[in-house]
């Protein structure tokens, strides 16, 4: 735009590629008043949920590598936030619909930093840690401790997750608006040609930072005397109990861990996206898929699920339209029930 | 600040369309988590069954209402059908997350873009789907009472609403005290107990998720006649969670505590929203939008719903030692 001032725009929908059209007909032509600066989403298609690009049916080389490695960095995304949903579960029991509000307050907090003048380089690792601390620490601490001391059921404690889910996301809606929001920093990157695959520089320090994450976690469990303990809480609580383990200190490390791992996973998802009231909530599923796939309680079964589930949902953009792409994952999730409802990596056992 | 309005508001919608739905998807809620114990976080797809199934085969295919309800019943069935057989042999947890997929999967498929000629993409279906119920409408006028401000086609749903709520309470109040409930209670309390007492509990637990679901159906199908028109984005898992607070007001595990946990659930919804945009207007309240006001009431249901499971998990009205929900 040249200067401020009142502007006329439309779009021609002949233009559109196929499978995209608008959320409301009305979009198709509006008058806006544009300040010098100031930026806006001018028109909003829907090709479903999550957005994403129109349906193609190439099958060319060229998009089956874009999409392998669209779909390796999604199941790294989606494998911060299972870790931490399966390290609750297993220590803990419980299935927390609320983890991907996790997610959405560890993005939020890296833009309050940001929008206070923080880079988001400084601003990350800072919202990290108050995401392990503030809403993982503090929360085990006011609410799920004292759940447990009150001997609180399983079943009652999932519903008490729903409700501190539309409590934390409708908060965030009040204070921040509906609208989109993006980090300062890194917003509108062009991609790396790396042959057919372009991929953007900061997807690529992500999904890095996110990987080595990862593989830390998954040394602190198998090395460190606390991740060993965490280990024998999931597989039995009464028996690790009774060789000295403190429980409740292995709950407060993994509400801490998994608390800054699905932060750091929302700063990653609204860096790459944007950040919305909503954002965690719509990879709630996702994740929970992932954690199914590879075996509710196993941690490993986690990082391998969320791959799978990553490379599926975006290789299944191959045969069926993008918007549909999240039902191939849930549908993928159920067909495993079916077959083998102890995931991939999960021991046979009776889970009835 | 017009008190009247607000209060009269309230009353309505407190006996109105929305929570005898409500109303509906909540006893459906009750057979399956107050009495037996099944965790179904999919309520919604159900009620978007009975809804879709009048929009479509009334609008898109143009044969009668009275086919579209028993095809949408039948649906139902066959929804709980999918739903119960790989879940309910599994933990409590595994049908929680199936059952919220699934309503998730149902609401995607018909917001899709690809189906949008059946199910008209995320701008639903509208038409005259529920006329050949108004046309029954006995009533000649509408209603204008000093609380109470129905339409002649709201008060014709609103008396039929509360009629199948009052059948339904009967049989449910029936079923629960005949051996049948009690061994779905059995199977809330202690499941491997009565699979010991040789009771196959699966097909129990399956008889009880497939009416729940067909009293939610009869909910969405009651949507689509009053509403006319039937959208996607009406049948997120909110609904489901607002049934569950509904469940939780009344008392789970008690026959009435649907109705009264509607009743009051809406009450208090409606003139807390109402209330709170009468004050922006007076100006007494400058520190809201009027916008705010929807995720507010939002708040309030999400910590409603903890305080209640966690301080009172048998309701206003319930009874403690009725529902050991601790059980597993």
């Amino acid at each position: 735009m040249p200067k401020g001032g009142k502007y006329q725009l439309s779009v021609d929908e002949t233009t559109l590629p196929a499978g995209v059209s608008f959320t409301k007909p009305e979009y198709q032509s509006r008058s806006i008043l544009v300040l010098m600066g100031d930026k806006k989403v001018l028109f909003g298609f829907s090709s479903g949920e999550g957005g994403g690009g129109a349906t193609s049916s190439s099958f060319t080389w060229a998009r089956i590598s874009q999409l392998l490695v669209d779909g390796l960095f999604f199941g790294i995304l989606i494998a911060l936030g299972a870790v931490g949903l399966n390290l609750i579960f297993g220590t803990t029991g419980l299935t927390n619909f609320s983890h991907g509000e996790l997610l959405t307050l560890g993005a939020f907090t890296a833009i309050v930093l940001n929008e206070l003048g923080l880079n988001l380089v400084i601003a990350a690792p800072i919202a990290v840690v108050i995401s392990a601390i503030l809403w993982g620490w503090g929360q085990n601490r006011i609410l799920w401790k004292r759940l447990r001391r009150r001997k609180t059921g399983l079943i009652a404690s999932m519903v008490v997750t729903i409700g501190l889910a539309i409590t934390i996301r409708y908060t965030l809606l009040l204070i921040f608006g509906g609208s989109p929001r993006s980090y300062q920093q890194f917003a509108g990157q062009t991609g790396l040609e790396f042959g057919p695959v372009s991929i953007t520089p900061k997807s690529i320090v992500f999904a890095i930072l996110a990987a080595i994450a990862i593989a830390a976690t998954v040394i602190w469990l198998q090395r460190s005397r606390i991740g060993k303990a965490t280990r024998a809480v999931s597989d039995n609580p009464a028996l690790a109990s009774a060789t000295g383990i403190d429980v409740e200190r292995v709950i407060s490390v993994v509400w801490i861990l998994g608390a800054g791992l699905a932060g750091f996973a929302g700063i990653y998802l609204g860096s790459t996206q944007d950040v919305t009231w909503n954002m965690g909530q719509r990879l709630l599923l996702v994740m929970f898929a992932a954690v199914t796939l590879g075996g509710l309680g196993t941690i490993y079964g986690a990082i391998v699920g969320a791959l799978v589930v990553g490379m599926f949902v975006q290789l299944s953009t191959l045969f069926i339209p993008t918007e549909m792409k999240t039902v191939g994952a849930l549908f993928l999730m159920i067909i495993i029930l079916l077959v083998r409802p102890q995931g991939i990596l999960g021991r046979r056992e009776r889970v009835g | 600040m017009n008190f009247t309005f607000v209060l009269s508001q309230s009353i309505t919608q407190a006996l109105g369309v929305t929570a005898i739905i409500y109303c509906l998807a909540a006893m459906g809620l009750n057979l399956q988590f107050g009495y037996t114990g099944l965790l179904n976080f999919g309520q919604v797809a159900f009620a978007a069954i009975g809804a879709y199934s009048v929009g479509v085969i009334v609008i898109s295919f143009g044969a009668s209402l009275w086919a579209a309800i028993p095809i949408g019943l039948l649906a139902s069935v066959a929804l709980a059908l999918v739903l119960g057989i790989p879940t309910l042999r599994l933990r409590a947890d595994y049908l929680a997350i199936v059952t919220i997929a699934t309503s998730e999967i149902i609401r995607l498929l018909v917001r899709s873009i690809a189906l949008r000629d059946t199910f008209g993409g995320a701008n639903g279906i509208n038409g005259k789907m529920g006329q050949a119920f108004h046309d029954l409408n006995p009533f000649h006028a509408d209603i204008d009472l000093p609380f109470l401000t129905w339409t002649r086609q709201d008060l014709w749903v609103v008396t039929v609403g509360w009629s199948l709520i009052a059948i339904f309470t009967l049989a449910i109040w029936l079923l629960v005290r005949s051996p049948w409930g009690r061994v779905v209670k059995g199977i809330r309390e202690d499941e491997n107990a009565v699979v010991s007492l040789g009771k196959n509990a699966y097909v129990y637990k399956m008889q009880a998720l497939i009416l729940g679901g067909l009293l939610g159906t009869v909910g969405g199908i009651v949507w689509a006649i009053a509403k006319q028109s039937v959208q996607p984005d009406n049948f997120v898992p909110d609904v489901t969670f607002f049934s569950y607070t509904i469940l939780l007001l009344g008392g789970a595990a008690r026959v009435f505590g649907p109705i009264v946990g509607a009743i009051i659930f809406w009450f208090l919804l409606v003139f807390v929203g109402e209330f709170l945009n009468q004050m922006i207007d007076a100006g007494w309240i400058t520190f809201l939008l009027p916008t705010d006001v929807g995720p507010i009431r939002f708040i309030l249901v999400g910590l409603g719903l903890m305080g209640l499971m966690i301080f009172r998990p048998q309701g206003i009205f319930g009874d403690k030692r009725e529902l050991a929900l601790n059980a597993r």
